[in-house]
């Protein structure tokens, strides 16, 4: 047994980027294994993904959709793949890491009696008995090698840290599977979600992302001026844990150890310090400016491109040159 | 109404961590513990639940050997009423072990709910709860942010900080629910609690006698540090940035 399962959850009309990962990931673990990936879509949208889903070089695309999965709840998620996994084995069964699979994977693994890896950065080796992989713990300060010795095993791997696969040549096989009744736990329900609206891309999908720390002083001083460069690069919007904890922006746009781990091209960071559990969420960006007043702040260890200013000046300048430039 | 809580010893939040010099391990002589500090999020829940007027018994619970002791002192300290530790007499033991002994102590225990924090700051799996929930088969909520008890305390409303927002579901009881880090702000213990925690009883279970699998098929054989990454350039100007910037061809 080689083959590694990727499911994903189908909530959304797209598939996202740490989708396209956690199919990258199942490539390389098939690979690795000397076997071949297939994708679990699971959820409302299933069948409208599994046509895009084809086309990402796994053997069969699976869809499973109910009542039940509508809305996702971690009992009914984590049922669904056990049930689906009944007759059925795989080397690994993989997920990109998110909230929900933080929530459901560890359950599944209880369900099925497995070991599982939580958030990995890199596949080591895998073979029928061992699979090793990397992974950081100590806040992002240390990596760990971490053996699973098992004939299956439960993962769930750091978007940012794998490519999307390369272009299949030949589509997969598409292929429904029935979700049983009873995947919902009768002691849960979903009340509801409030998400703050935004027109700018999300943190995970963003090339570019500008992040707000405690000095630009909140909504009425800096925090517009960040806002007003974002849009003018077309960037997300992020934010570290103090800017959250004084209720200047939503739980969602949290970078850090406990919050978002992200990686995008460039990282501008503003008007904030770099705490251990910050850099934890940022430190593997691809080029990072930061802005702050104080030079001996630890973000400036991280940057690539460091400018000892006040935010208040530098980033509407920062916004004026690039707006010129674009015009 | 019983509460149990689950925790973890930690190294402290800002100790210096040093890899063994054979790589395998971590070497943590002059390492000082805590209580995991999303575990004392869970723990003074626990308390609140029980000051907001239920009549409730709040149990802390870890797995491992006597230098944990301290850590129960610690929860005994800020209000728990008792502990138990199981101890693994030198075992190591992986996430499904340490899921499966708490599990065997919330079957001794029959609580109500079991808190516990999202994440011990060591390993960083976040596995334990969610397994937990698993093998009894109660319902879960993780990354919690406001915990609500219903006026006949069958049910929880919970709001969990999750990657689209905020996130309500209920559970109704017994349940698992992992704490997260606005949750609320533990209390330091007070002297009197300190003094009558040395008097509070801790019960020591032996994993053996648990009903423990016996094999760990998880573990970690070595570390090493992060690749240093080379220092960066200081730059004067905004327009100095966006040119470097374009250079890479990053904007």
């Amino acid at each position: 047994m080689t083959d590694t399962l990727v499911v994903i959850q189908a909530a959304a009309a797209e598939l996202s980027k740490s989708d396209l990962s956690a199919a990258g990931f199942g490539s390389q673990a098939a690979s690795a294994a000397g076997g071949v990936f297939d994708i679990l879509l699971l959820g409302p949208m299933a069948s409208s993904l599994s046509s895009t889903a084809a086309g990402l070089g796994a053997r069969t695309v699976f869809t499973m959709s109910s009542g039940e999965l509508e809305a996702y709840t971690a009992e009914a998620y984590a049922s669904a793949v056990e049930a689906f996994l009944e007759g059925r084995s795989w080397r690994l069964v993989a997920a990109a890491t998110s909230s929900s699979t933080k929530e459901y994977f560890p359950r599944l693994a209880a369900l099925l009696d497995v070991p599982m890896a939580s958030d990995v950065l890199k596949i080591e080796s895998s073979d029928s008995q061992r699979v090793v992989f990397t992974r950081a713990v100590f806040v992002g300060n240390l990596l760990a090698t971490v053996e699973l010795e098992a004939p299956r095993a439960l993962v769930t791997c750091r978007a940012s840290e794998f490519e999307p696969p390369a272009a299949a040549a030949e589509p997969s096989t598409i292929q429904e599977v029935e979700a049983p009744s009873g995947l919902a736990h009768p002691g849960k329900s979903f009340v509801g979600i409030e998400a703050a609206s935004s027109d700018r891309p999300d943190l995970k999908e963003a090339d570019i992302i500008v992040s707000v720390g405690r000095g630009t002083r909140g909504p009425g001083e800096g925090i517009p001026l960040c806002e007003k460069l974002a849009d003018t690069l077309g960037a997300a919007l992020g934010a570290t844990r103090a800017v959250v904890d004084a209720g200047w922006m939503a739980n969602e746009f949290q970078i850090g150890q406990t919050g978002k781990i992200v990686a995008p091209e460039v990282y501008i960071a503003i008007g904030l310090s770099g705490s251990i559990q910050h850099l934890a969420g940022m430190r593997n960006s691809k080029t990072i400016v930061a802005i702050n007043t104080d030079p001996e702040a630890p973000i400036f260890d991280v940057a690539d491109f460091g400018l000892v200013a006040d935010l208040f000046d530098a980033v509407p300048e920062l916004t004026a040159v690039l707006e010129k430039r674009g015009g | 109404m019983k509460l149990l809580v689950t925790l973890k010893r930690t190294p402290q939040r800002d100790a210096r961590i040093r890899i063994s010099e054979a790589g395998d391990s971590l070497d943590l002589d002059n390492v000082q513990f805590e209580v995991n500090p999303f575990d004392e999020l869970a723990v003074e829940e626990a308390l609140r639940i029980r000051e907001a007027g239920a009549e409730v018994e709040v149990v802390v619970v870890t797995v491992g050997g006597e230098e944990c002791q301290q850590q129960l002192i610690s929860a005994l300290a800020m209000g728990a009423d008792r502990a138990v530790r199981v101890e693994p007499s030198g075992q190591s033991l992986d996430s499904l072990r340490v899921a499966g002994a708490l599990v065997a102590v919330a079957r001794r225990e029959e609580p109500d709910l079991v808190l516990a924090g999202k994440l011990a700051v060591d390993d960083e799996c976040g596995q334990v709860p969610a397994m937990m929930a698993g093998l009894l088969g109660w319902p879960q909520a993780n990354q919690a942010s406001s915990v609500e008890l219903s006026e006949d305390a069958s049910s929880l409303r919970v709001v969990c900080e999750v990657d689209a927002g905020l996130e309500t579901v209920t559970l109704a009881l017994p349940a698992v629910v992992m704490a997260d880090l606005r949750l609320n702000e533990p209390r330091y213990a007070s002297l009197p609690g300190i003094m009558k925690a040395k008097k509070k009883p801790v019960e020591v279970l032996a994993l053996d006698e648990l009903g423990d699998a016996g094999s760990t098929r998880s573990r970690v054989t070595g570390f090493r540090a992060l690749e240093e990454k080379s220092p960066g350039v200081r730059i004067d100007t905004a327009e100095e940035l966006v040119r470097a910037l374009e250079e890479r061809k990053l904007v």
